[in-house]
């Protein structure tokens, strides 16, 4: 229902009818099916692959570091992305303009987040194999994305105007703008993430217990945080890639949850933050629009104005953190 | 004896354990020869700081040993996988569980985890095997409160109760009466000698409540800056191995009562 609702709103309104119309081929309004088809539609997909995927991979760093305060980007994957990102806008000018001429294109901003957010988790993942505590690796994460924060302010530095502002815009977000080929290269990595925290459940619920428990119940840790940090590499990372560094979702969604379903079982968790996560990014982009004006607000000033009261009030109102 | 009371479950040979870096070994304790046999409750006691926990934490594989050798039912430990491992030896640690937000069912349903399949889903037997370690902790009007409810004594039930499900041949207690009140002790190390004779399980804990574990226990594994002897209470009252406990400034062992005197 909020799917539709999210196609259906927009600069311009379209009907429901309509909409279902579209999907089975109906439709005799040509431009409300191109807009539909080739624009909302594919906007919708991602939102519901982008809130899910930050949801899930949220939960699934809140659990294996035991910590509440704990998000999809702990690791050093934003960070990483952004880094690369800034690269590939500001650094041209510092460089040289050897690199000008594939900067237009879409995939190599795609490229570059990727490249960056791979390279910082490997060097994260590598120097985190070398100590036995899970605590330092996520001190060891967010050590990295300092360091890649301090080199993305150098690079500001150095940069003219039109290339800051081109690289603020990417920081704010955006679901929209992909094309059909993006969305399957963007589903593809997703579902292999999603895939992943699905054979880590049994694990993630022992992990509660701790992980000296969680050993004595037959895990093997190493293994299984391995497994863990890698599907949330691939959802989160991929994300990033596609449509930005989304904030909050990833840490809010899984409170969210805990704090309506009242349960820390991964087995109700992991669907339930699947089905938030979607939901409360449509509505959050449903309402980032301003529907029926020709205005679109950044998806990031949204889910933070939105989840942020939406948290404190759960929190408030129950008194006691669910973790 | 009968034939079956004799059987070994955990038995160490010239076991030492301790530390050890690139650039020396720091052995805590060396010559450790223990035998533990099925259905026994077993104290481990020593003053502070003299490994017991060391040797529980090498015990259950959770460090590596110096030297020597560990069997559980026969078997090398080292030949052991986590999962077999697992459905061998339980544990219950003195560490606070990171997340409470469990009913008291579904933390001891968390004990079947080595028998479940890969989603971790309960069959009727596994759900039988729950039920009936609840019974026997005499935990089930707790059954479906949530762990942050339950007071000290109560979350020892349950994690014992977790243990207990998880239906191994050997469980491991580290310091199972910490943070309890005079009556919990008592009532914990109580449970603990009748869970032995009732389940014929092995039950080796650490413990500083020497007066209880030598009324309660089989056996008594004491820990001293020398030795590891391993025996039965009123055997090593008449060897006097109380004596050499503890510095002997401050408190001395009164063979009569079995129990510490603070000297006056």
């Amino acid at each position: 229902m909020v799917f539709i609702a999210n196609i259906s709103l927009g600069s311009i309104s379209i009907p429901t009818k309509a909409i279902l119309d579209s999907f089975i081929g109906t439709q005799d309004n040509i431009s409300w099916q191109h807009i539909i088809m080739d624009y909302r539609l594919p906007k919708a997909i991602t939102a519901i692959i982008v809130g899910s995927g930050l949801g899930i991979s949220g939960l699934l760093m809140q659990t294996l570091f035991r910590n509440p305060l704990a998000g999809p980007f702990v690791l050093g994957i934003t960070s990483g992305a952004s880094l690369g990102v800034a690269i590939v806008i500001m650094g041209a000018s510092i460089f040289g303009g050897v690199l000008l001429g594939i900067l237009a294109s879409k995939w190599s901003i795609v490229i570059a987040a990727t490249l960056g957010s791979f390279l910082v988790l490997l060097t994260v993942l590598i120097v985190s194999s070398k100590v036995r505590d899970t605590m330092a690796i996520l001190i060891i994460g967010l050590m990295f994305a300092s360091i890649s924060a301090a080199a993305v302010n150098v690079l500001s530095y150095f940069s003219s105007a039109e290339e800051l502002q081109q690289f603020f815009f990417w920081g704010f977000g955006s679901l929209g703008n992909l094309s059909w080929d993006e969305i399957l290269v963007l589903a593809a990595l997703y579902i292999l993430g999603l895939l992943l925290s699905v054979i880590s459940i049994k694990t993630l619920n022992s992990l509660l217990l701790g992980e000296n428990y969680a050993k004595s119940l037959g895990i093997n840790i190493k293994q299984s945080r391995l497994l863990i940090i890698i599907a949330t590499s691939l959802l989160a990372g991929s994300i990033t890639a596609f449509a930005g560094p989304i904030a909050f979702i990833g840490l809010a969604i899984p409170h969210i949850t805990r704090q309506v379903f009242n349960t820390s079982n991964h087995k109700v968790l992991l669907p339930a933050v699947f089905l938030f996560g979607a939901i409360i990014i449509l509505v959050c982009d449903s309402i980032a629009q301003l529907p029926n004006s020709e205005y679109t607000l950044p998806i990031n000033a949204i889910t933070s104005l939105i989840g942020a009261p939406i948290v404190i009030w759960l929190l408030v109102r129950k008194r006691k953190m669910m973790f | 004896m009968t034939k079956e009371e004799k059987h070994i479950v955990l038995k160490t040979e010239n076991l030492t354990i301790g530390y050890s870096s690139k650039k020396e070994e720091n052995i805590i304790a060396s010559n450790i020869n223990i035998e533990l046999h099925k259905g026994e409750l077993i104290g481990l006691i020593g003053a502070n700081g003299i490994g017991k926990s060391t040797l529980l934490r090498t015990l259950t594989s959770v460090q590596s040993k110096l030297s020597g050798n560990i069997f559980i039912n026969e078997k090398d430990l080292n030949t052991y996988t986590n999962l077999d491992l697992a459905k061998s030896l339980s544990l219950v640690l003195t560490e606070s569980l990171p997340s409470k937000n469990f009913t008291v069912f579904e933390l001891v349903a968390l004990g079947r985890q080595p028998y479940t399949n890969w989603l971790g889903n309960l069959s009727e037997s596994d759900i039988q095997i729950i039920n009936k370690a609840i019974f026997q902790i005499n935990i089930e009007d707790l059954k479906n409160k949530k762990c942050f409810e339950l007071s000290d004594g109560q979350l020892q039930k349950v994690m014992i109760a977790r243990a207990l499900a998880q239906d191994t041949d050997l469980i491991i207690l580290d310091e199972p009466t910490t943070h309890l009140d005079m009556y919990h002790k008592a009532y914990i190390l109580k449970l603990l000698q009748q869970l032995a004779k009732d389940t014929k399980k092995t039950i080796l804990f650490s413990s500083h409540e020497i007066d209880l574990a030598i009324q309660l226990c089989d056996k008594l594994v004491v820990m001293t800056e020398d030795n590891v002897v391993s025996d039965q209470p009123c055997n090593l009252i008449s060897k006097g191995t109380f004596q050499n406990l503890f510095p002997k400034d401050l408190i001395t062992f009164d063979e009569n009562s079995g129990s510490f005197r603070v000297k006056k």
